[in-house]
């Protein structure tokens, strides 16, 4: 079971409170995790990841195992803890201003 | 007893304000989709029940939104807004080729006859409609590849079709206008687009009388005369008798012709409204007083509406889409500002009032007259 940190608004919008727990199938990566994150919750679709191109959106960070991974590619794995469900990952709103 | 609801985007968040025929007394509903700009809500002619609101974010996107029950609920419908076949390119600011990227929703136009057909202004230019409530978005790419569009180059706000007027008469003809490229219009439902620019100067533009390129502001149309359009430009506020064909300038004895809003009352085709704005680069009224200027001309002529408004000291701006007015017998005229006032004046813009002081920056001000 994979542990997901939503940011504020897109809590509001997925109508979560706390974090998610998704069932990943496979290598768990960035792409099979927000994959499941927008089966279970599809008005997340295009919040997190561009539709068409599939890349992160610009303001959007990935954090996990105090680890910035928004860097790292899509299909790498992410690391054992947040695999392993002892550690969350963090989908974080970068601080922007405003 | 009728009422009156008014649909409020703002930088943070909508705001739905609801009063009865006499507008005195209001009720103030939201902030929903709080911490998020909501560029445009509008409601269906057909079902004043069925709204649709552009809920976006420089974080997370655009997300759309649709209430059936008049704004108590709301539920995400689609969100893909993927350009017809390949995007292409327009001008960049430098005159450089740029892809068409899609960057946000800036208006929305329910279908005057369908309460499940929707069309949607986008930024980079281009016009979706969704014939399904809002679930599936697809492009009228012949606006964009009509010969045009690589030409087309952004103002200051983005590349964005934010003015969307269907002809109440006529359901093949669509008008939209896009910053900063002009106005266009379509005959055959949005298969195919022509420019309508015949009459815009604009000397912000090496050619200032070219076919596209103007920084068009907004277009206002009064139902029972849809060749008849008014259109506040970057600098101009101009008219067509001709569905386009020709544009006149009937700035007349406007203070300034720059201005963002326009709107036409909703009894009277030839009273329209503007709010003059000082520019290029203030974009706040002029000697800090907030005026509506109304012709009763069609244009021309034009008169200073102050009472009830601030008449020192008030450097807002009224935006493109934070214009209405309803339908009773006593036309009510509404705006609002990036100061987060909504004014209301219910006698055809004699006297104003403000129905909230202090909401986040306004962006849209749509409204609707209920049974």
């Amino acid at each position: 079971m994979i542990r997901v940190v939503l940011p504020a608004n897109l809590k509001v919008l997925a109508h979560v409170s706390g974090e998610l727990r998704l069932d990943v199938a496979g290598v768990v990566t960035q792409r099979s995790v927000l994959d499941a994150l927008e089966a279970g919750f599809p008005m997340l679709r295009g919040t997190i990841r561009d539709q068409a191109t599939q890349r992160r959106r610009p303001f959007v960070r990935f954090f996990a195992c105090e680890r910035d991974l928004s860097h790292e590619l899509p299909d790498a794995p992410l690391p054992e803890a947040v695999a392993a469900g002892t550690e969350p990952l963090l989908v974080v709103g970068a601080m922007a201003g405003g | 007893m009728s009422g009156v609801r008014v649909l409020v985007g703002t930088r943070k968040g909508a705001f739905v304000l609801t009063s009865d025929e006499k507008r005195e007394r209001w009720d103030v509903g939201g902030p929903f989709f709080a911490g998020w700009e909501i560029y445009h809500i509008k409601g269906s002619p057909v079902d004043p029940n069925r709204l649709y609101a552009s809920q976006s974010s420089g974080w997370f996107g655009q997300v759309m939104q649709r209430s059936d029950d008049g704004g108590t609920t709301w539920a995400p419908v689609g969100n893909t807004f993927a350009y017809d076949g390949v995007a292409g390119t327009h001008q960049w600011y430098d005159g450089t080729p740029h892809p068409w990227e899609f960057a946000r929703v800036w208006h929305l136009e329910p279908s005057l006859t369908d309460p499940d057909t929707v069309y949607a202004g986008v930024e980079d230019a281009a016009l979706f409609r969704s014939t399904d409530g809002g679930a599936n978005w697809h492009e009228l790419s012949g606006l964009r590849r009509h010969g045009t569009g690589p030409a087309w180059q952004p103002g200051a706000g983005g590349m964005c079709l934010h003015t969307i007027v269907l002809d109440p008469h006529d359901p093949q003809r669509i008008f939209v206008a896009i910053s900063a490229a002009g106005a266009f219009r379509t005959d055959d439902g949005g298969t195919t687009w022509r420019p309508i620019n015949h009459g815009l100067k604009s000397a912000q533009i090496p050619d200032p009388q070219a076919e596209v390129g103007h920084c068009v502001h907004r277009l206002a149309m009064h139902p029972s005369r849809p060749s008849v359009l008014f259109m506040q430009k970057h600098w101009d506020v101009m008219r067509t008798d001709d569905a386009g064909e020709n544009w006149r300038e009937v700035s007349g004895n406007l203070p300034t012709d720059f201005g963002f809003a326009i709107d036409v009352h909703a009894h009277e085709p030839e009273t329209i409204y503007v709010v003059p704005i000082k520019s290029d680069s203030e974009h706040f009224p002029l000697d800090g007083q907030l005026r509506v200027y109304r012709s009763r001309s069609g244009g021309d002529e034009w008169e200073a509406l102050t009472k009830g408004l601030p008449q020192r000291d008030c450097y807002v701006n009224v935006l493109r889409d934070a214009m209405a007015v309803d339908s009773f017998g006593s036309c009510g005229v509404y705006f609002g500002t990036t100061g987060g006032q909504v004014y209301v004046s219910s006698d055809a813009g004699d006297n104003w009032r403000p129905i909230v002081h202090d909401l986040p920056a306004v962006l849209s001000v749509e409204v609707q007259t209920l049974p």
